[in-house]
């Protein structure tokens, strides 16, 4: 299968699943058991095939591989156009390998309106697949924001109390950003007569110029990272969203915001990238620190969880700017881990969740005696979050600190507080639901892990001890794009500053 | 120097007019009660005229001493106004005959406004364009309190005469101004006049300059632009609702092409005489349009902001002044076309045992009730507040894109914030269809000519993103030849 269109059959594949889901007809309870099924094999099948896409890769090439190109919109340069370098890949297969994850997650906990919940996550896995592979930036774009939509329906239909407002925070900050770093796209598009990626890369934009388009791309992937001060509606959507809702935003939606910062705003733009590093260094401390801090102060579980995830998104953003290879292959290793630690973690309380419907910690304690199994999962996540060695989380911030440290020590030392801090709050948060004495009446009947359950954290488990004790497997592949990043990143400054001497 | 009298390009526009007359004595003459007959013939008459329009062929065509001229781009916005009044009357039938308002002049005030329209974007002069637009509003003052014993639709259809003759008076002072200091009210005679290039340096006169602003304060009235655009609520609720669907698309796409044939036709070269106007009126529509809507609860009367948020974008076209501006002006009203309809279709079909309802509140839970008709409700409100991948995202796209390409940056950067403030409240009517408990489910069956219409639209929007070519080319071609230099 050589000649196969690799990278859209993963990207449609789900959209196929989708429509045939929707044909789905009958009684309800015969519907919602099909669709769930249709829904799992579906993204199992996305699965498989991504991973063709994985083996087939060629990690030595820094090149874009598999690509796909076709005419589209007659009279400008937009194509169809689709492709995959040692950075894009690894999160294709995160979409692909969270999304069953979800599914199955939602196979208990999700009865209402079951049969459009999987078309919405059919539809939504396709977007993040096709987002990851454009090469061409209004086909990125589109996939970004067509996002929007399943998400919006997540969130406002299955949702919690708030859910409307939630969605609506949700929808809108994310759009308010985008459709400036739209018209960013646009102009980039008369400046270099060109949309497609790669050429783009190449392109060198007048510095004036790079600081505007920098700001646009700014505003939308910031909202996306999320980071400090526009990380607002993150708490209140994860709190809100269905598990499997919470799992897919923490796990790839965030993803987004720093994957276009590494394939646009570095590479298109580095001199504006340089002049605004020093802006996201101190936002992203500044994130690292005060969310972790109010993390320690939350009174529900999801919620706390959600400003660790902008804390450890903060690492992401450092270590992509640190601009070192270590620093950028630590921040993609980062989001990969992340991706997988978060999802996890919200599946966790999903589980206690679907029990009790509460998120609230207090009403939680003593969980060990009851749930042995259960308090053994919690905690090699609560591990992994925390970063302790032989874990995911350890690898990702490791390599970004000892990058960022080569650049700016200090930055690297108000970053690691945050490890401190991050540690503070994850024991709390465990101590306080899985151990002390099971007092409450409620919990005395609870009861364990199911074999469901038990197969969705399988494989999370088994992920997040390869990443933390083998990390080559993941870092080779990206190592020949990293290098091409930073090469191109360094040729271009170099240009730049010989240019401001000349001017001298 | 009197030529020979050549009537081929007029062709569709007299046949459409020996229709209407042949119609109107059918209708008179038969006994019994012939709105229905009527209707279809009218419909069939249209899509004849359809034929015949795209029999011309992509040749540019002059007639009555080029008072009339018939080229791509008006071809392509008489098949929209021909598609566009097609469906409306169609979908009205059912309405009348259910409200037991149907009489067979409703029909034919729809054909004689489409000939109206046909004209209007056929002009090449300034009477010629007075003549069509007078016609056109004629029959649309009519229509407006066609229900007369309505006291909202009377209401309505006063309002709009009075306001509709004050702009009509406007637009004619204009001209009139035009031609005392000009000499002549043919678009060509004042595109050359104006045409100073560079080296010229020719300033144009403070009379010619107010006559234009006049002329276009008239033509923003007629597609309810802000600060003109305060007739339009009032107008699109207490007008029947199938008068409203009719409203909110074909005369619209007539008045803002007609309004492009202008800015681009006699004053292509006053551009930057005219484009500070432009500017802040497509300013003021979008964010009225947008901030206005947002608490409306009335359906007909949030439409009616919508549409002046839409104008507003479409206006952002025409301020660019390239050919890339006219292509994206005419992308985004052969959406908006489909868009609308579809919408009407949903609002049409808005039954609670025979009554009809009115209120945004009254689509919850629409999502349980009739999941097809939610459905095709997001995905029509989805694509107008510009959300990809649906068709509406392209249509902002591309005015967009042409304002960045004429550097008009602020314009661009308002222009997207007002679309995200729209955003809100299109998906707020989500949030109601999908998100809210039902109150009470819509009558069934809707009927078959509603159910077509919401499926040809959502087909068309959902579509319009895997195959763009078609309408992107013949727009391009379209825009072409309004600039006979460049193009």
């Amino acid at each position: 299968m050589n000649d196969w269109p690799l990278l859209s059959l993963t990207t449609f594949l789900p959209l196929a699943g989708a429509l045939f889901i929707l044909t789905i007809r009958g009684e309800t309870a015969v519907v919602d058991r099909n669709a769930r099924n249709v829904a799992l094999l579906t993204s199992l099948a996305t699965f498989v095939v991504s991973l063709f896409i994985a083996f087939k890769f060629n990690g030595a090439s820094p090149d874009f591989q598999f690509k796909e190109t076709a005419l589209w919109f007659p009279g400008t340069t937009i194509a169809y156009s689709m492709g995959v370098d040692g950075i894009s890949v690894w999160f294709v297969l995160l979409s692909t390998f969270l999304t069953p994850i979800c599914i199955l997650a939602a196979f208990g906990s999700v009865t209402k309106r079951v049969k459009e919940y999987m078309v919405a996550f059919m539809i939504l896995e396709t977007m993040m697949i096709g987002m990851f592979c454009a090469l061409d930036l209004v086909l990125f774009y589109i996939f970004f924001e067509a996002v929007l939509i399943p998400m919006f329906i997540i969130i406002g239909v299955w949702g919690g109390q708030r859910r409307v407002y939630a969605a609506f925070k949700f929808f809108l900050y994310t759009l308010l950003g985008s459709v400036l770093m739209l018209l960013a796209m646009l102009a980039m598009y008369f400046e270099a007569h060109t949309t497609d990626i790669p050429s783009l890369m190449a392109h060198s934009f007048p510095f004036k110029m790079q600081l505007w388009l920098w700001l646009a791309f700014f505003a939308s992937f910031a909202v996306k990272v999320p980071m400090w001060p526009v990380h607002t509606w993150l708490p209140d959507a994860h709190v809100e969203a269905p598990t499997g809702g919470s799992v897919i935003l923490a796990g790839v939606l965030l993803k987004m915001g720093a994957y276009g910062f590494i394939r646009f705003s570095v590479p298109m733009l580095p001199d504006a990238s340089v002049y605004f590093t020093p802006l996201i260094y101190t936002l992203s401390i500044v994130a690292v620190i005060y969310t972790s801090l109010v993390a320690l102060v939350q009174e529900d579980m999801k919620k706390l969880i959600a400003y660790s995830s902008v804390a450890h998104m903060g690492y992401v953003t450092i270590g992509i700017f640190s601009m070192t290879t270590q620093g950028v292959e630590g921040a993609i290793f980062q989001m990969l881990s992340h991706g997988v630690v978060s999802g996890a973690l919200f599946r966790c309380v999903g589980v206690i969740y679907d029990r009790m419907h509460t998120r609230e910690i207090a009403r939680y304690g003593g969980l060990a005696t009851r749930m042995p199994l259960y308090a053994v999962v919690f905690m090699i996540f609560t591990m992994a979050s925390v970063g302790l060695p032989g874990t995911s989380g350890f690898v990702g911030e490791f390599l970004v600190l000892m990058g960022v440290f080569q650049v700016n020590t200090w930055v690297a030392f108000f970053a690691a507080t945050g490890l401190v801090l991050g540690a503070a709050y994850m024991l709390y948060l465990y101590r306080r639901v899985v151990f002390g004495r099971l007092t409450r009446e409620d919990l005395k009947t609870i009861l364990d892990l199911d074999m469901r359950e038990v197969a969705v954290f399988v494989p999370l488990i088994l992920i997040v001890i390869w990443m933390g004790v083998y990390p080559a497997t993941f870092i080779e592949p990206m190592h020949a794009s990293v290098a091409k990043l930073i090469d191109n990143y360094e040729l271009a400054r170099a240009a730049h500053d010989g240019l401001s001497l000349a001017a001298r | 120097m009197i030529k020979t009298l050549d009537l081929v390009p007029v062709l569709p526009e007299i046949f459409i007019a020996l229709a209407g007359l042949a119609l109107l004595m059918l209708g008179v003459f038969r006994k019994e009660d012939s709105t229905k007959a009527v209707s279809v013939l009218v419909i069939l008459a249209l899509g004849a005229a359809m034929v015949l329009v795209s029999s011309l062929g992509a040749d540019r065509h002059l007639a009555f001493n080029g008072l009339f001229v018939a080229d791509r781009f008006a071809g392509f916005a008489k098949g929209l106004i021909l598609v566009a009044s097609a469906i409306s009357i169609a979908m009205s039938l059912p309405y009348l005959e259910r409200e037991k308002i149907g009489r067979f002049e409703y029909p034919i005030l729809v054909l004689f406004a489409t000939l109206g329209m046909m004209m209007m974007v056929s002009a090449n002069d300034f009477i010629a364009l007075y003549l069509g637009l007078e016609l056109q509003s004629l029959s649309l003052y009519v229509l407006a309190a066609y229900n007369r014993d309505n006291l909202k639709a009377t209401e309505s259809g006063i309002k709009y005469f009075i306001l509709g003759s004050l702009a009509s008076g406007m637009l004619l002072y204009g001209v009139s101004l035009l031609y005392g200091f000009a000499g002549t009210t043919s678009f060509e005679g004042l595109a050359n006049l104006f045409a100073g290039g560079p080296e010229h340096h020719v300033k144009p006169n403070m009379g010619v300059i107010a006559g234009l602003v006049f002329v276009l304060a008239g033509l923003s009235f007629k597609v309810s632009a802000v600060p003109f655009h305060m007739w339009a609520p009032d107008v699109y609720e207490g007008a029947p609702t199938p008068v409203t669907s009719f409203f909110a698309v074909a005369p619209k796409i007539a008045a803002l092409c007609l309004l492009t044939r202008v800015m681009f036709g006699p004053f292509a070269d006053l551009v930057e005489q005219w484009r500070q106007v432009v500017t802040f009126i497509a300013i003021g529509s979008m964010f009225v349009g947008a901030f206005a809507a947002v608490v409306q609860t009335n359906i007909k009367r949030l439409m009616a902001y919508s549409s002046i948020g839409h104008v507003g974008f479409v206006l952002v076209g025409i301020a660019s002044g390239s050919t890339l501006g006219i292509q994206g002006v005419l992308i985004y009203l052969a959406i908006y076309l489909f868009m609308n309809v579809g919408t009407f279709a949903v609002i049409l079909s808005m039954r609670q045992k025979g009554r009809m309802v009115e209120g945004i509140e009254d689509l919850a839970g629409l999502s349980k009730t009739n999941p097809m008709m939610a459905f095709v409700m997001a995905v029509l409100m989805f694509s107008m507040a510009g959300v990809p991948p649906l068709a509406g995202f392209w249509g902002k796209f591309y005015v967009f894109m042409a304002a960045i390409e004429s550097g008009l940056y602020t314009l661009a950067i308002l222009g997207v914030l007002s679309s995200v403030v729209s955003a809100y409240y299109y998906l707020r009517i989500i949030k109601i269809m999908y998100f809210d408990d039902a109150v009470e489910a819509f009558d069934k069956p809707v009927g078959t000519s509603m159910v077509l219409v919401m499926a040809v639209s959502t087909v068309v929007v959902l579509a319009f993103t895997l195959v763009p070519g078609p309408l992107v080319t013949s727009a391009k071609a379209a825009a072409a030849v309004l600039f006979p230099v460049a193009g």
